[in-house]
């Protein structure tokens, strides 16, 4: 399942995680990012067990958004042990992203 | 509600119209221009049947008529727009609105970027090419927005609700639209800041802004695409073995899919998505 990141629950599950997690920073009034959500939910089904796939909305958890300077949606960020790793900017295929995650 | 809109009127859209029409499907074309081969100066020799040379732009032309002749709607206007809707898409262009239950983007490729040091990197960092998707982060904050025409105007529109304070910027150019905002008409030679951008420089002087917004010149279908959340990669639209993207109902040919940029290619390309957009339309119809 895709995670459904927040202000809460996102040191645990994205900066404390042992594996690679890719974060979709996206907004419900943002029209390509709802296009992202079939390719998120693919990616999650293929990478199980070898990364997380989680988005984020930047319009209800603008904290997170605002800390890792987020001022165009979608962004795609890949965070690996706590740290932002790579980040790419619009709607991508699922094996770019896929080759973000590097595994 | 027209069953196909194919934008350009270029060897992929018109091939697309010419095996549409033969499979009984009407189609409306719109055009801007006659695209990257107007004003090449080498001629065209290398494409099948021709056994002089000629010029880019004759060829084109050409195939519009022949599209013409046919009976096909060919139209020369500029997209401005390209929305879903509950049918499929609302195409707007400068002068008029379509609806289509299907659109095929063959637009081409300009040849040319826009070519502003720092334009790289700000993209994200207070440089946007989409006012709708980014507007957000740049609520109450100082604006500009770079372009001279009417796609301007559309972006304009939006940005001017969310913020009091947006400057156009023409580089260089004439406006060719009303505004009530300040407009500005040097030429952007730069964009500077340090994480984030802080000021445009121009040939006349810096000035002070939080974000910028691109919508110079007719937006590509690059542009509208990824607007519209069409995966793009590498500046081209991606398609799947019948030529759609994962919009359902929208599809690309041609330049813009990447590829070989060649005649022969967009050609079959062209006749391909022709193809595809047949059945897709045969398969709604059944379904509805």
């Amino acid at each position: 399942m895709v995670l459904h990141l927040t202000t809460e629950n996102f040191e645990k599950e994205v900066l404390q995680s042992n594996v690679p997690v890719l974060v979709d920073f996206w907004a419900t009034w943002c029209s390509p990012c709802l296009r992202v959500v079939p390719i998120l939910e693919e990616l999650d089904k293929e990478v199980a067990g070898l990364a997380k796939v989680g988005k984020l909305d930047v319009d209800a958890e603008y904290e997170i958004a605002d800390q890792f300077g987020i001022m165009s949606i979608p962004t795609i960020v890949v965070f690996k042990n706590g740290k932002v790793h790579q980040s790419i900017i619009g709607v991508q295929s699922k094996a770019t992203l896929r080759k973000l995650l590097e595994v | 509600m027209k069953k196909v809109i194919i934008i350009g009127y270029g060897p992929a859209g018109v091939t697309a119209a010419i095996y549409l029409k033969r499979t009984g499907i009407d189609s409306l074309v719109i055009g801007k221009d006659l695209g990257a081969l107007d004003g090449y100066s080498d001629l065209v020799e290398n494409y099948y049947g021709l056994q002089e040379p000629i010029e880019g732009n004759k060829l084109i032309q050409q195939g519009v008529d022949q599209a013409k002749k046919l009976g096909i709607q060919v139209i020369t206007d500029s997209v401005i727009s390209l929305k879903q809707s509950e049918m499929g898409f609302t195409v707007q262009t400068q002068h008029k609105t379509y609806e289509a239950l299907s659109v095929l983007l063959a637009t081409g490729k300009t040849r040319q970027t826009l070519n502003i040091s720092g334009f790289t990197k700000f993209r994200g960092k207070g440089i946007s090419m989409c006012a709708t998707c980014d507007g957000y982060f740049y609520r109450r904050k100082k604006l500009a927005i770079i372009g001279c025409g009417a796609y301007m105007q559309h972006e304009l529109e939006y940005l001017n609700r969310i913020s009091s304070d947006v400057t156009v910027f023409t580089h260089g150019n004439e406006l060719t639209c009303e505004v009530q905002n300040t407009v500005i008409k040097d030429i952007v030679l730069s964009f500077k800041g340090d994480e984030k951008i802080t000021h445009i420089v121009t040939d006349k002087g810096e000035y002070p802004i939080d974000g910028v917004f691109i919508a110079l010149g007719v937006p590509s279908s690059v542009d509208f695409a990824s607007q519209l959340g069409v995966i793009v990669e590498k500046n081209n639209i991606s398609v799947d073995e019948n030529y759609q993207t994962n919009i359902e109902g929208l599809f690309a040919a041609g330049d813009i899919i990447g590829g070989k940029l060649q005649i022969a290619k967009s050609v079959y390309d062209g006749m391909q998505a022709a193809d595809s957009i047949y059945s897709y339309l045969k398969n709604k119809s059944k379904k509805a």
